[in-house]
């Protein structure tokens, strides 16, 4: 089956999403490797998105935490997240095998947001579904998407949120597949979706692992990275993964018992199919939830679960009130103001740090928070 | 008409052999196979649903058995799906209610392959495709349809199949072609399904010429042709069986009715008889199309 990591992977999805799909796959591996693609992609990136983006060694927080702390700056990627990305990959590929219209999904807005940036950059009709709980809560994001031309569609079934929005993309991806561009916005889903997203993901961890060595003089003794789908995370981890740095991805870990983390806190161990690809899902009595919008989905990338199954990667819950309280201590200690998502790897570090596991951290820092600016004004009290 | 004439004779001859009862049901003219969720809005109520497709002329009965995250179903049968699922619809009661559920044809369960892959029977730590089969065998089901498994990824399920007497039918798009094909030819048995045009599952008024074209592709195939998506008349039936097919498949069309009954709070009797009606009117159109000369011989 193609698409495999490990055991997990593949492509399990009805026969009228296969033919597009093997199209897909056979542009991705004929089209993304030419130099003209390349220097095209390059371009954007480093024009248009910033790129590169910086290395940063917060001196502050690392005398707090009791270890070295490097963030990679994805927060300063224009849109504000590491999405672009992926996104400007997606998109020029799209072009070049003759799609004109682009579809997503979003939890946050961020993918949703980077997809219409680049909509509006490249001229391609946008539409993004959105489940309702995640537009009420990401209102601004709406507003962006709305304002560069993007439909933003609300997904009203099931609970509104992330997996029922990749449910309606890929009912209209079905419907319209002679012209149209599923952009998954994370490292999930059926094969090429995951080893496509992490192809154009890879540039973080490319970029961060020079970087750090300018900087530091060796590599990190580990990366530290978000995993929601897992995009940020397996963009960073590719780069290393042939080096003795160790990998932590910091999963969702909810309150109580409602949660996003499969690979850290399901009691059941064998994965599942899910949305078109064998991997580890919460169990069937968890409610799906997390204070960030960009990280409560029920599932994970196969890539990930390939990595823990490996011994490769570890992953690790952090809590809402961890991640809110990195949140906050990351704002005052070094004034820049992470989004939830990252705020998870953050306080995954510090615990590390403070475990003494290891001297020197690259963490990820895969988006900036002013997204999340209402819900740390109704936590911390700041009105 | 000696396409359609030679109906009877399209049994499966290669590999496994079929099920004798959803062979059997090929062989009076075109199967008008319906599909319903099971559970859909409750148990009892899609037992008496169920029933009444039996009466209205259903040859083989297409059983949905719900799971929570199907993809690529339009809305139509999201929502049945929903309603079962809400209803406290599980495996378990499903295969309880296929051997409760009074009707004379063959069944099929047409499901996702995460229930196949996750099925555990009660007391057992053994899972997967061959205890999925074995319980479904026994509670008499007869054949199976796994949207979301490739033909490629269907060994395991294939000789569960086999060992059990079931038949495995694969889903034939508009796109279907080469490999894929050719891995779907060597391990369908029963009949297959031909998805009438390309999207989800919902009931349109256009059936597409995408069909014909289907059909042609697949004429050498020696396994029962039954055609699927968006069919919901009986004069769509009519052409779709006069263009060549061996059955038609309808689900959505069905479901609406139950789906009408439950937003008009309709009683289980009255939604009963609507579906029965629509499934002679199906039934009929099919056999129509059977026996109607072609138009241009005299």
């Amino acid at each position: 089956m193609p698409g495999e990591f490990e055991e997990y992977g593949g492509r399990h999805v009805p026969e009228a999403l296969e033919e597009p799909l093997a199209q897909l796959a056979d542009a991705f591996d004929e089209i993304v490797p030419t130099d003209e693609f390349q220097t095209e992609f390059q371009y954007y990136l480093k024009h248009f998105g910033g790129r590169p983006t910086p290395v940063f060694y917060a001196e502050t927080l690392s005398e707090i935490y009791g270890a070295d702390i490097y963030f990679k700056h994805e927060d300063l990627l224009h849109g504000g997240a590491h999405k672009l990305n992926n996104t400007l990959g997606q998109a020029l590929l799209a072009k070049r095998a003759g799609k004109d219209r682009l579809i997503a999904e979003t939890g946050a807005g961020q993918h949703g947001t980077a997809t219409a940036m680049v909509g509006a950059l490249l001229d391609l009709p946008v539409k993004v579904y959105m489940g309702e709980e995640d537009i009420k809560r990401q209102e601004m994001n709406v507003f962006r998407m709305r304002l560069m031309g993007a439909e933003v569609e609300p997904v009203t079934r099931g609970n509104a949120k992330l997996a029922e929005a990749v449910d309606a993309a890929l009912e209209d991806f079905a419907q319209n597949m002679e012209d149209t561009h599923y952009l998954v916005g994370s490292a999930v889903g059926p094969d090429p979706f995951p080893r496509m997203v992490r192809e154009f993901q890879s540039v973080i961890g490319r970029e961060a692992r020079e970087q750090i060595q300018e900087l530091h003089g060796e590599l990190p003794d580990a990366c530290v990275a978000c995993v929601g789908g897992g995009s940020n995370a397996i963009g960073l981890f590719h780069a290393f993964k042939d080096d003795d740095v160790m990998l932590y991805g910091a999963e969702p870990g909810g309150t109580g018992d409602s949660h996003s983390a499969p690979l850290s806190k399901s009691k059941q161990e064998e994965p599942e199919v899910f949305q078109g690809m064998l991997t580890k899902v919460i169990d069937e009595d968890t409610e799906n939830h997390s204070v960030s919008a960009g990280l409560d989905y029920p599932a994970v990338g196969p890539e990930h679960a390939a990595l823990q199954s490996l011994g490769r990667a570890e992953y690790h819950a952090i809590s809402d009130e961890e991640a809110l309280a990195a949140f906050k201590e990351l704002s005052q200690a070094e004034g820049i103001i992470p989004a939830l998502e990252p705020s998870h790897a953050i306080a995954l570090a510090k615990k590390l740090a403070q475990e003494d596991k290891h001297d020197t951290l690259l963490v990820n820092l895969c988006g900036r928070g002013d997204k999340d600016m209402q819900t740390a004004a109704e936590h911390f009290d700041l009105s | 008409m000696a396409d359609s004439g030679q109906a009877a004779e399209t049994r499966r001859s290669d590999g496994a052999a079929a099920n004798s009862e959803i062979a059997a049901a090929f062989d009076d003219g075109p199967a008008f196979i319906p599909y319903l969720a099971v559970g859909d809005p409750s148990y009892e109520a899609s037992k008496a649903y169920v029933e009444a497709l039996a009466r209205g002329g259903a040859d083989v009965i297409e059983l949905g058995l719900p799971f929570s995250e199907p993809i690529a179903e339009g809305p139509t049968i999201q929502g049945a799906i929903v309603r079962a699922l809400e209803g406290g619809m599980t495996p378990e009661l499903f295969f309880e209610f296929v051997e409760d559920v009074d009707v004379d044809v063959p069944l099929v369960c047409m499901t996702y392959y995460n229930l196949i892959y996750q099925y555990s029977p009660p007391g057992s730590d053994e899972r997967g495709p061959e205890q999925f089969v074995a319980r479904a065998a026994e509670a008499g089901i007869s054949g199976l349809v796994v949207p979301d498994l490739p033909a490629e990824e269907a060994d395991p399920l294939r000789a569960a199949c086999d060992e059990h007497g079931l038949d495995l039918v694969f889903i034939v798009a508009p796109t279907t072609e080469g490999e894929r094909l050719q891995s779907m030819m060597e391990r369908v048995s029963g009949y297959v399904y031909v998805q009438a045009r390309l999207g989800t599952t919902g009931a349109k008024s256009d059936v597409s010429d995408q069909t014909d074209r289907s059909l042609q592709r697949l004429s050498e195939w020696n396994v029962p042709k039954a055609v699927g998506f968006g069919i919901s008349s009986g004069e769509q039936a009519e052409r779709i069986v006069a263009s060549g097919a061996d059955g038609i498949i309808v689900g959505s069309a069905l479901v609406d009715i139950v789906a009408d009954g439950v937003d008009s709070e309709w009683s289980t009797a009255e939604t009963a008889d609507k579906l029965e009606a629509k499934a002679r009117e199906l039934a009929e159109g099919a056999t129509r199309g059977q026996t109607e000369p072609a138009p241009s011989d005299e």
